[in-house]
């Protein structure tokens, strides 16, 4: 069962369905019935420009899956790199970036997902980060309502390192954002955050596996997600904590805001809990809006409307205030006030 | 100023305002005291349009416009002002943004133009001085993890800095020692003028020390049972609601 390889031989019972417990929310298999045509190429002159151009010193371009993308970034160098993964059309098509940062490296890795039309993507990333090396990832998924996408990324911590991610989602007829993270301890640390803007009958996923080998790591996610309409927020997050691995310190938050009838969250936090001596805690709450703080802001003056939009992104705003970039938290903060007002 | 008549209202199906009139011009203070489940609070949000609460019969109006007819927002562009008896947490909110978006929502309701931010500082400044509130406070989000001292001090903090015509306070000497009483006290008396009207709610005489009403006024079973002047608040001090309860 794997995506890429439904989409490379056309076989679509290669594709994740319910059936498979960590997809049994996001049902690809049922969900599509043929096949698509491969792809076509995107010309790089109609690449256009991509959200985070204008902040990074390079940018890499995945286009309907071609490209091969490789970031290798030297021992202490510190490198901001823009890495756009395109789909366009109505085609199936799969591509592979690969991202190595060398020990005492920094590499700031602003990824967006582009997309326009009823496509079937699937990017496949690996991520090395190195003794003492640092990595903050930003993903703003912007596929388009019919499209279908798929992003499953495998990071490789090492002693020493930071890595930092904030996924943002605005989902697509399915996306599905995955990261997996071999945690080695060692006093490396790992934040993976991230906030799903879920409206009309849009669903995204964000899928997160953690696994903590040995001792002295930490682990802090924060995740928060708001769904209007009939959109369908997923939210499925596990971490494991292997025997041996004492002295993990590791935190969960999910929190998401219902604000139609219509709407869904499901969420499924899990720790798996091997190890004698670690300090490991999850929060997991769904619910509305506050009538009582909406009543007080608008018994101050504020109209309904915009106490809701102010109420709402002060409620994502936490896991967008963490973003350690300046100017990816100032292009997250500008797409929440977007989406929320 | 404020007329209220023949006020009915129901929570839940359950009438708790039972014919209740009033009436507070512009100038004056008028105190509401009355036992717990009298109806007092319940009074406080339907003049300010708390949703869950029906209104079957009755009138409330604010200089002759009536208030029942407006939502929330709009009636406290109108210059109606709740001192809550819990005020709310607003996590992400600063309290500086907070007051700033709600000042500039009744300007703009209001047809003015909006407050400068230099200008809106400078008053921020000053009235937090008066009510000797930390300015760095005011950075953090509002209400979050503040003291029930401290919620009181940023109500009155939001009334100076709003100027709204007419004040309603619900018992906001709860929770509160002798010092920031007098200090939330001096800072409802300092916004005493003529042209503005206060409600003021509370269970205990203790608070009408500091803010001295004109009239004091007794609220059981739903009606104003009894009105009298200051000495009335401190007969019930002295001898209890129970006559007025019985009365009701």
């Amino acid at each position: 069962m794997s995506v890429a390889a439904a989409i490379r031989t056309g076989d679509v019972a290669e594709l994740p369905g319910k059936r498979d417990e960590d997809w049994r929310w996001t049902d690809l298999r049922g969900l599509i019935r043929q096949a698509p045509p491969p792809s076509q190429p995107i010309a790089p002159q109609d690449f256009g420009t991509g959200p985070f151009d204008a902040m990074a010193e390079e940018v890499r371009v995945l286009a309907n899956g071609a490209g091969d993308v490789r970031i290798e970034v030297g021992p202490a160098s510190d490198r901001t790199v823009a890495l756009r993964v395109l789909a366009r059309g109505e085609g199936g098509h799969t591509g592979r970036v690969a991202v190595m940062v060398a020990p005492g490296a920094r590499l700031t890795l602003l990824e967006s997902y582009e997309g326009e039309g009823g496509y079937l993507g699937h990017t496949t990333l690996t991520i090395g980060v190195s003794e003492g090396a640092s990595v903050e990832r930003i993903v703003l998924a912007a596929d388009s309502a019919e499209g279908v996408s798929v992003s499953q990324a495998q990071v490789q911590l090492e002693a020493g390192s930071t890595y930092a991610q904030t996924v943002l989602a605005t989902g697509a007829r399915r996306q599905r954002l995955e990261t997996q993270v071999n945690h080695p301890g060692g006093h490396a640390a790992l934040r993976m955050d991230g906030v799903y803007l879920l409206a009309d009958k849009r669903h995204a996923d964000l899928t997160t596996v953690v696994t903590h080998a040995a001792v002295d790591g930490t682990t802090d996610q924060l995740i928060k997600g708001v769904v209007r309409d009939q959109a369908r927020g997923v939210f499925q997050g596990k971490i494991v904590v292997a025997e041996g691995a004492d002295r993990t310190d590791a935190r969960m938050g999910h929190h998401a805001l219902i604000l139609s009838d219509r709407a869904e969250v499901d969420a499924k936090p899990e720790l798996e809990i091997y190890a004698d001596d670690v300090s490991c805690a999850h929060g997991n709450t769904i619910g509305a809006l506050d009538e009582d703080a909406l009543f007080y802001a608008r018994q101050r003056g504020i109209p309904e409307a915009e106490a809701r939009a102010m109420l709402t992104e002060a409620f994502v705003g936490e896991v967008v205030d963490r973003i350690g970039h300046e100017g990816a938290r100032e292009a997250a903060r500008a797409w929440v006030a977007e989406r929320l007002r | 100023m404020l007329s209220i008549s023949n006020l009915h209202a129901a929570a839940e199906d359950k009438e708790i305002l039972k014919g209740l009139s009033l009436e507070v011009p512009a100038g004056e203070v008028h105190a509401i005291m009355g036992p717990n489940g009298a109806g007092k609070s319940t009074l406080s949000y339907v003049l300010t349009g708390r949703q869950g609460y029906e209104v079957t019969e009755g009138s409330a109006t604010l200089d002759g416009e009536d208030l029942l007819a407006l939502e929330p927002n709009e009636r406290a562009a109108k210059g109606v002002f709740l001192s809550f008896q819990y005020p709310l947490e607003i996590p992400g909110v600063p309290a500086l943004t907070f007051i700033r978006t709600a000042l500039n929502a009744q300007r703009k309701a209001r047809g003015e133009a909006e407050i400068t931010a230099p200008e809106f500082l400078r008053l921020a400044k000053a009235k937090a001085a008066d009510l000797k509130i930390d300015f760095e406070m005011l950075k953090r989000a509002l209400n979050v993890g503040f003291s029930g001292g401290e919620k009181k001090r940023m109500e009155i903090l939001q009334m100076a800095m709003l100027s709204p015509r007419f004040l309603i306070l619900d018992e906001t000497d709860s929770g509160l020692d002798i010092d920031a009483l007098r200090i939330v006290s001096e800072g409802v008396n300092a916004l005493r003028s003529p042209d503005r009207g206060m409600l003021v709610i509370t269970h205990y005489q203790r608070l009408l020390d500091y803010i001295k009403p004109d009239k004091v006024h007794v609220l059981a079973g739903g009606r104003i049972v009894a009105s009298g002047g200051p000495d009335l608040a401190l007969e019930l001090e002295r001898e209890g609601y129970d006559k007025y309860a019985r009365a009701a």
